[in-house]
């Protein structure tokens, strides 16, 4: 159901998530200090083309990003009273340019290859107790709950609208969590019981079947 | 040596916070006319909770938890935001904001647990604290470098929001506080 990925054949997906990463950060370097709004509208502008040449599912993900409108209204208000229209114009259009270029990162990146790309700069946590494996696993169940807790809510608030004309209360939120939680812990046991939890030096090594 | 910070159960259920805040995005923002039609969205409520529920240490863990899947490309900041775009947009504080609040509204739960406050008082002095206090501490300066304007011209842009965040204080604090105390029994929740 969640999908920051845009499943395409372009040379951006084409390329490996590390470098990508590694080219997001050195425009960036570049982009923040430009202060010239006409520059910068010539980036937004190359920047928008690369969308526009997905298609129409790349324009539906840059109107994705409507919700920062207003946003960069008041900021361009605020810019204006406290400089002048040239600088508001600048930042308002510098975030914008850094805002798409990092999400044509993400369109064009695979959530799996995203994180084999993060592994490597993260591998130093290790130390923190930060254990990759465990993070994936983490980030897995995430993305698995969201529609779970969102299932769950819509039948119990829709088994109390059948019984109640009150609106849904403090009760319903309640046995919603405690649920919640009953599940999570179930999923825990599950795991544990597939040896997940268990420390990695005392598992027993597989042997290969003859 | 093995060092696991989390044993299995909590590690799922800071999964299971986590999942709840970015569930949260998906409730309809509330348009209060006292706040100026500013929406309210309830997820900042999501990370309050994680420091009420979990504690200081796995609360932030859920809360770093759903901001890495945001950043990974999930869609689920409120209104459907995510990528590694957002960390370029002006609220980008607000986001990091999310981690270290979740750990000082844990933090202030357990501390001024041992100290015989009222349970609901404890729960929302946390909450104001962690999810509004520490937020902004990180959110305001964001915002004011992404936007390259004073700290001040930043608090009065965002002002508008803190009356929503107050009822969203008020609220996790209520709600924590009643889960919790069916909670207590089945699973102690801080190791």
């Amino acid at each position: 159901m969640i999908a920051g990925y845009l499943s395409g054949r372009s040379v951006l997906h084409r390329l490996p998530a590390g470098v990508k990463l590694i080219a997001l950060a050195m425009l960036s370097v570049l982009i923040v200090p430009l202060d010239s709004p006409v520059l910068l509208a010539m980036v937004l502008a190359a920047v928008l083309i690369v969308f526009s040449s997905f298609g129409r599912p790349g324009l539906r993900r840059l109107a994705q990003w409507r919700s920062l409108l207003p946003l960069l209204v008041i900021i361009f208000a605020l810019q204006v009273w406290a400089a002048s229209v040239e600088v508001a114009l600048a930042s308002v259009l510098r975030i914008a340019v850094m805002v798409l270029l990092a999400d044509l990162v993400t369109l064009s990146t695979r959530m799996q290859d995203m994180m084999d790309a993060l592994a490597l700069p993260m591998r130093p946590l290790k130390r923190f107790g930060l254990d990759p494996e465990r993070l994936a696993l983490a980030v897995a169940l995430v993305l698995r709950f969201v529609p779970v807790l969102l299932d769950t809510w819509r039948g119990r608030e829709e088994a109390w609208r059948a019984r109640s004309p009150r609106r849904p209360g403090l009760p319903l939120i309640g046995a919603f969590f405690s649920g919640a939680l009953a599940m999570s812990d179930q999923v825990a046991e599950a795991l544990d019981a597939r040896g997940f939890g268990a420390p990695r030096r005392s598992r027993p090594a597989r042997k290969p079947r003859i | 040596m093995d060092h696991q910070i989390f044993e299995t159960r909590t590690l799922v259920r800071i999964a299971l916070i986590a999942a709840l805040i970015a569930a949260l995005g998906f409730v309809p923002p509330i348009y209060l006319p006292l706040a100026a039609g500013v929406p309210i969205t309830a997820q900042s409520l999501g990370v309050m909770l994680a420091g009420l529920l979990l504690g200081s240490r796995a609360g932030a863990a859920a809360t770093g938890l759903f901001v890495f899947v945001v950043l990974l490309g999930a869609p689920l900041l409120s209104g459907g935001r995510g990528g590694l775009g957002v960390l370029a947009s002006p609220t980008a504080g607000f986001l990091i904001g999310y981690v270290a609040g979740g750990y000082v509204t844990g933090l202030l739960a357990e501390r001024l647990a041992a100290r015989n406050l009222p349970a609901l008082a404890t729960a929302l002095i946390a909450a104001i604290a962690g999810g509004i206090l520490t937020v902004y501490a990180f959110g305001l300066p964001g915002l004011a470098m992404m936007a390259n304007i004073s700290l001040a011209k930043a608090f009065i842009g965002t002002s508008v929001f803190l009356p929503g965040d107050l009822i969203k204080a008020v609220g996790a604090a209520v709600l924590a506080t009643t889960v919790l105390r069916s909670w207590s029994v089945a699973a102690p929740h801080r190791p």
